[in-house]
């Protein structure tokens, strides 16, 4: 009995193995049969090698100052509002200096700065700490420098909110949807469960579009290709003194502050 | 061997249906939060990770303490501990069980789990934890079972095993150096940026693990013909003992590094948690208490007149263990995200659905635990002659 | 030599149990006896008539469309580049809500015809809007 039943399972999984191998086969070695279609990006395309940011702050007092940038920022990108803080999603929001700096708050602050509200965003870094712990490079580095965010590929597993030293991450932790206040049809809404944050406006960039809080600042925000020594963005850093966030850290940000 | 988990007392058929039922509430909570989100746990956007990943990075170093049996009897033929390796893998089994399930549990999108495999990242710590864990599981099922088996048959286990056993020793403790490493590299996060943290893991799991194997040894002495042994027990208790000795020697360097540097950033977080910064201190009695209860193992371990005292070892036991949970399970997690990078205090607690749905995985660790063990502990019996 | 009696164990519990297992296994087919589904009948809208040809051929689209959305999703958001130059040439933004739903306008009549009968629930719509739901 033993070797008869032997037998025929080896019968059965050999039959099997050969029944199956063609459609394998075929399924494998079927390509697509018509003239190989590409993909590029579009002629008014913004590129650099590195997108960096430079925030002036003599021109931005107040937290209304703030405002119309966080705003445009919110609506374009389909930001929720949610009543409960700890689900709270933001992109592009204000601090003051001893929260934005923390390590660099002298004891005998100027005044103008003591009371100064910060625009506080995704520093986009040279070397993001984020894009070194993901774990499926759903977070990643393009070639411009922008780190960016797959959602398709996220699973959600919060290490780069562990990762960032400021905090810049926002997780959905329920579906957003019923809390946007006014959709934006040009824009995904994200799902809950995925990692997001700042993305440099790379939609807009992709269109030949500067961010849109770079727009509405009224030349408060200077954005600009770092590695383009000619740029306007390295221009104002060339004549002014900034700052960025906590720096000792080997991060490279590249987003400054005129203090 | 696997149906002699299928049979057994009235009080075995009680306990594993006690288990399911308290697993079939976890299950119905996650189903509320598989399809709500993770909105229903208390994890905020300041502190990301809580009570699942705590009890993730604590059950790790349990699962790793089997190497605390292996380890003696394989490498240093210590024979005594051969009667219960099998106790101590089969523990590590359960463990790292429960280890998958949290993880698995606190991802936002888990259908995309796969992406992991797919996506190989090298660079990121959370895919070796995903190999180290995965291989651990493997060849601690296959050591245990194989070995177990070769038991029952009365014959010396096949000499294949050999590699793997001596393979299982460093990677128990790969297994919970790369979960420290989750935590010790990352830039923003002074609480865990110490080349110590690797070590302290270890030596809290050294104790946390040997301790609830002590306690598991005298239950399985209680309710089976099988005993363990005194000396096992005690050998057990002395490894137990120096570990939580090395633990809180280990977090006093941390106190020290700390408050005598004086930097503001590093005190925060120690502050936070030991007399609370800017008003909030949830967590406060509960690191104190945690800080007893580990002095007082100390006392009752290291003494050898409370030590040979099973009665007393019982207690000292329990005091590891909950000391030890308290120290990783909540302190560690809340420790390094509160106060968050820009200095604003954010307290994390976790919501009853959740402490639920964790419940119910600890249910499930223990259900395979105890299926493991019915089996291990009977066979025992039978090959001694005793059932 | 093997003994002529052979003897099943249980027989009739086992024969009970078979008889529900095969009811169970078959149960799809006894239940809906009767009531075939009409196959799906998508409509195209009045913009996709006039468009004549889809961003590649209607054989492709068909059977591929979801392969070809995942390359397109990968090359918009890791690449960079959101052009697609068809094999005849013609050049499409690669985007299903502005490119794709702006000629299936109607993804009721459309999409979800063939995605409800062989209940497919793609969860893209989850995030990308339809910009019918969206006015």
């Amino acid at each position: 009995m033993k070797s008869s039943r032997r037998r025929f399972l080896k019968i059965a999984g050999i039959s099997a193995l050969g029944l199956g191998a063609k459609p394998v086969l075929d399924v494998l070695a079927s390509s697509s049969e018509t003239a190989a279609p590409k993909t590029t990006k579009g002629d008014n395309v913004l590129s650099a090698k590195r997108w960096g940011m430079v925030i002036d702050t003599r021109k931005l007092q107040s937290e209304e100052d703030l405002e119309p940038m966080i705003e445009i920022c919110d609506k374009i990108h389909n930001i929720p509002k949610f009543e409960n803080k700890n689900h709270e999603i933001k992109w592009l929001w204000a601090e003051e200096f001893k929260h934005e700096f923390p390590m660099q708050e002298p004891d005998f602050l100027d005044d103008r700065l003591k009371h100064m509200s910060f625009l506080t965003l995704c520093n986009h870094c040279e070397k993001p700490p984020c894009v070194r712990v993901c774990p499926t490079k759903a977070t990643f580095k393009r070639e411009d420098g922008i780190v960016l965010m797959d959602f398709h590929r996220c699973i959600g597993c919060r290490f780069c909110m562990a990762a960032c030293p400021y905090g810049s991450r926002s997780f959905n932790f329920r579906d957003p949807r019923p809390f946007i206040k006014e959709t934006d049809p040009n824009f995904p809404t994200r799902t809950k469960g995925v990692v997001e944050k700042c993305n440099f406006c790379a939609e807009r960039l992709a269109v030949g579009k500067i961010p849109a809080c770079v727009e509405v600042s009224k030349g408060a925000l200077t954005f600009g290709d770092l590695d383009d020594p000619e740029s306007e963005v390295r221009k104002v850093l060339r004549s002014n003194y900034t700052i960025r966030r906590k720096p000792a850290l080997g991060t490279g940000p590249s987003v400054f502050y005129i203090v | 061997m696997l149906e002699k988990a299928l049979t057994g007392t009235k009080k075995y058929y009680g306990w594993m249906t006690a288990l399911l039922a308290v697993i079939g509430v976890g299950f119905a909570c996650y189903l509320w939060q598989f399809s709500f989100g993770l909105g229903i746990t208390g994890m905020s956007r300041d502190v990301s990770w809580g009570f699942y990943i705590a009890q993730f990075t604590f059950l790790v170093g349990v699962a790793a303490s089997a190497v605390m049996v292996v380890l003696p009897y394989y490498l240093h033929n210590y024979k005594a501990f051969g009667r219960i390796t099998i106790l101590g893998e089969f523990l590590a089994v359960a463990s790292v069980t429960m280890c998958i399930l949290f993880i698995f549990v606190d991802l936002g999108q888990p259908t995309r789990v796969v992406n992991v495999l797919l996506h190989p990242t090298p660079n990121s710590i959370l895919f070796w934890d995903m190999i180290v864990l995965n291989g651990y599981l493997l060849l601690n099922i296959v050591i245990g079972w194989k070995v177990l088996e070769a038991e029952r048959n009365n014959v010396a286990p096949a000499g294949w095993l050999k590699p793997l056993i001596y393979l299982s020793i460093p990677w128990a403790v790969s297994i919970h150096t790369v979960t420290a490493y989750l935590y010790c590299g990352l830039p923003g996060r002074g609480f865990w940026l110490t080349a110590i943290l690797a070590p302290r893991f270890l030596s809290s799991a050294f104790a946390a693990g040997p301790a609830f194997l002590i306690l598991l040894c005298m239950i399985v002495r209680k309710l089976s013909k099988f005993d363990p042994g005194k000396e096992q027990i005690q050998s057990l208790a002395k490894v137990v003992a120096y570990a939580i000795t090395v633990n809180v020697f280990f977090f006093l360097c941390e106190v020290f590094v700390v408050f005598y540097s004086n930097i503001p950033e590093h005190m925060d977080h120690l502050k936070y948690l030991f007399v609370g910064l800017h008003g909030h201190g949830v967590l406060v009695p509960w690191m104190w208490t945690s800080m007893i209860l580990m002095v007082v193992s100390i006392i009752l371990l290291v003494n050898p007149v409370t030590r040979k005292n099973e009665t007393v070892l019982v207690v000292a036991c329990i005091t590891v263990f909950v000391g030890t949970w308290i120290d990783k399970g909540l302190g560690m997690i809340s420790g390094g995200f509160v106060p968050n990078p820009l200095h604003h205090v954010n307290e994390y607690v976790p919501t009853l659905p959740e402490i639920l749905i964790a419940i119910a995985i600890w249910a499930i660790g223990f259900l395979v635990l105890t299926a493991l063990f019915k089996i291990a502990v009977t066979i025992k019996e039978e090959v001694a002659g005793l059932a | 030599m093997m003994p002529n009696k052979k003897q099943m164990y249980d027989k009739g519990k086992v024969v009970i149990g078979l008889c529900i297992l095969v009811a169970l296994m078959t149960f799809p087919f006894w239940f809906n006896l009767g009531k075939a589904a009409p196959p799906p009948d998508p409509k195209l809208s009045e913009k996709a008539k006039a468009a004549k040809e889809c961003v590649m051929p209607k054989a492709y689209m068909t059977s591929e469309h979801m392969q070809l959305l995942n390359e397109w999703r990968d090359t918009v958001v890791r690449d960079g580049k959101r052009i697609f130059v068809n094999s005849s040439g013609k050049k499409f933004n690669m985007s299903l809500s502005s490119t794709c739903l702006d000629c299936h306008t109607d993804k009721a009549e459309f999409c979800d015809k063939c995605h409800n009968y062989a209940s497919v629930t793609p969860y893209c719509w989850d995030c990308h809007i339809d910009p019918k739901e969206a006015k």
